[in-house]
């Protein structure tokens, strides 16, 4: 059984649906022991991550989080991937749950970008990562079960919206740019997945990613 | 890099997909739910569904049909038409709705795309405009309503700004003079309303060919633009306006 952690972050159901699609059970919850007794934890979220933190500890959903991220397959979608971070620049700067270490910043202003990122973009794999901390120059670009896609040779499009990204990191698996930044799209930290873009509105190639993660 | 949006619109007439020419003579296309699946398939970014009915008769839209729309499509798509409060902004959220588009109610109460806005986010809350060219108003465009019917005596890129500060999170220019007319949309107003806020535009009204697709990205500063005739007819697919717009240079979603 595949958890959905439900912490008052915004709509849910396109998430069961899409998990729905690939016939995978999914219970949505708010309930530490049923995260706990899950196989599986995805940790969606849209809006401020200020009140994003306040939710998960006024629903004392923080240690429930952490010890699911450190202990089975978990999948961060968009703010459900900026609070794994350290930190985020929004509403002033907020702590969030220092899971991936690094900084969560707003998009800077730049004429011609329209902030939030709204819209399909190209999610190029961090070669030097995934295939395994060889140089992407020297490495035989890695095939992955999603068709066609070898990561950090090809770019893929994902649906975004958002108008903080988060830095690049050591576990930044996926790299996107936007308004003159080059930010995480996707980290991956072993069995710990997350993603700025939304997999679950991001059509075949998304059902590809979430299937690619319900067998890791 | 981002690329620009393709965005099939169906108006759904008693829960049938129609077309017509300016609000009239409207002829049956299919099931809704059918065609998104079609364009989703076919390359489509994005879709959005206009109750055009609901509005018109003032009742709410048709929650049953977004449902089946959500179930069966993993692209965002926005419904608009027969929304009058926030909640049922939420019954079409929840049913799994990702943009909410208001029109003639956010004219007659600002407050919802606020309200909307603080309830469910700024990116959720689109909205439409109707202008039409005017002498009446500082930019040459009147906002009018209620399907045409109505003129406000609003200034389109006032109202356009105002509406941002609101909260809306996007706009869709449906240029009056030109919806229907399948001769290309109508560059002035969308490039003013571009220029005029920090926001997504979405040009709307006179895609006929895939070069107008081409020329509003390039001239006119849009975001994503509507198609509608074009590709109902079968006259053109979006796979084909798509290699368009992609042998034109501009960023576009190839694979899908």
């Amino acid at each position: 059984m595949t958890a959905i952690i439900d912490y008052k972050a915004g709509n849910l159901t396109s998430v069961k649906l899409a998990f729905a699609a690939l016939g995978a059970e999914t219970v949505v919850t708010s309930d530490p022991k049923v995260i706990a007794a899950a196989d599986r934890v995805v940790f969606p979220g849209v809006g401020a991550a200020k009140s994003a933190m306040e939710n998960l500890r006024a629903l004392g959903l923080v240690e429930p989080v952490k010890e699911a991220a450190a202990t089975k397959p978990f999948l961060g979608i968009c703010l459900g991937m900026q609070i794994l971070f350290d930190h985020s620049e929004e509403d002033g700067g907020v702590d969030c749950l220092g899971i991936i270490p690094g900084h969560v910043r707003r998009f800077p202003t730049v004429p011609g970008f329209k902030v939030p990122e709204i819209g399909w973009n190209g999610v190029t794999g961090n070669g030097e990562r995934v295939t395994g901390n060889v140089s992407p120059e020297r490495s035989e670009p890695r095939k992955r079960s999603l068709e066609g896609w070898e990561w950090g040779t090809v770019t893929k499009e994902f649906y975004f919206v958002h108008s903080y990204y988060a830095e690049i990191v050591p576990e930044t698996a996926g790299v996107t740019e936007y308004a003159g930044v080059k930010f995480t799209a996707m980290v991956k930290k072993g069995r710990l997945w997350a993603c700025q873009f939304h997999p679950e509105k991001s059509g075949r190639i998304g059902l590809e990613l979430l299937k690619e993660w319900l067998s890791c | 890099m981002l690329t620009k949006r393709v965005i099939p619109c169906l108006d759904v007439r008693n829960g049938r997909v129609t077309k017509g020419v300016k609000f009239k003579n409207n002829v049956d296309l299919g099931d809704p739910v059918e065609m998104a699946v079609s364009y989703s398939d076919g390359g489509a970014d994005e879709l959005v569904f206009y109750d055009i009915t609901a509005s018109a008769e003032r009742r709410p839209i048709d929650i049953g049909m977004v449902e089946a729309v959500a179930k069966a499509i993993r692209i965002p798509f926005a419904v608009g038409g027969g929304i009058s409060s926030v909640e049922d902004m939420e019954r079409v959220i929840l049913a799994g709705a990702e943009k909410i588009s208001v029109n003639s109610l956010a004219v007659r109460n600002p407050d919802i795309i606020a309200d909307g806005a603080k309830a469910f986010g700024a990116q959720c809350i689109v909205l439409g405009m109707d202008p039409v060219k005017s002498g009446k108003t500082a930019s040459g465009y009147e906002i009018t309503t209620r399907g045409f019917r109505e003129f406000t005596g609003m200034d389109a890129v006032e109202w356009a700004k105002r509406a941002v500060d609101l909260g809306a999170g996007e706009i869709v220019v449906n240029s009056v003079d030109a919806d229907g007319t399948r001769e290309g949309f109508e560059l002035d107003i969308t490039r003013l309303i571009a220029e005029a806020v920090d926001v997504p535009v979405v040009a709307s009204g006179g895609a006929g060919k895939p070069e107008h697709l081409v020329t509003v990205f390039r001239e006119a500063k849009a975001d994503a633009a509507i198609v509608a005739g074009m590709i109902h007819s079968g006259d053109y697919t979006i796979s084909e306006i798509k290699a368009a717009m992609h042998a034109a240079g501009i960023p576009t979603r190839m694979s899908w």
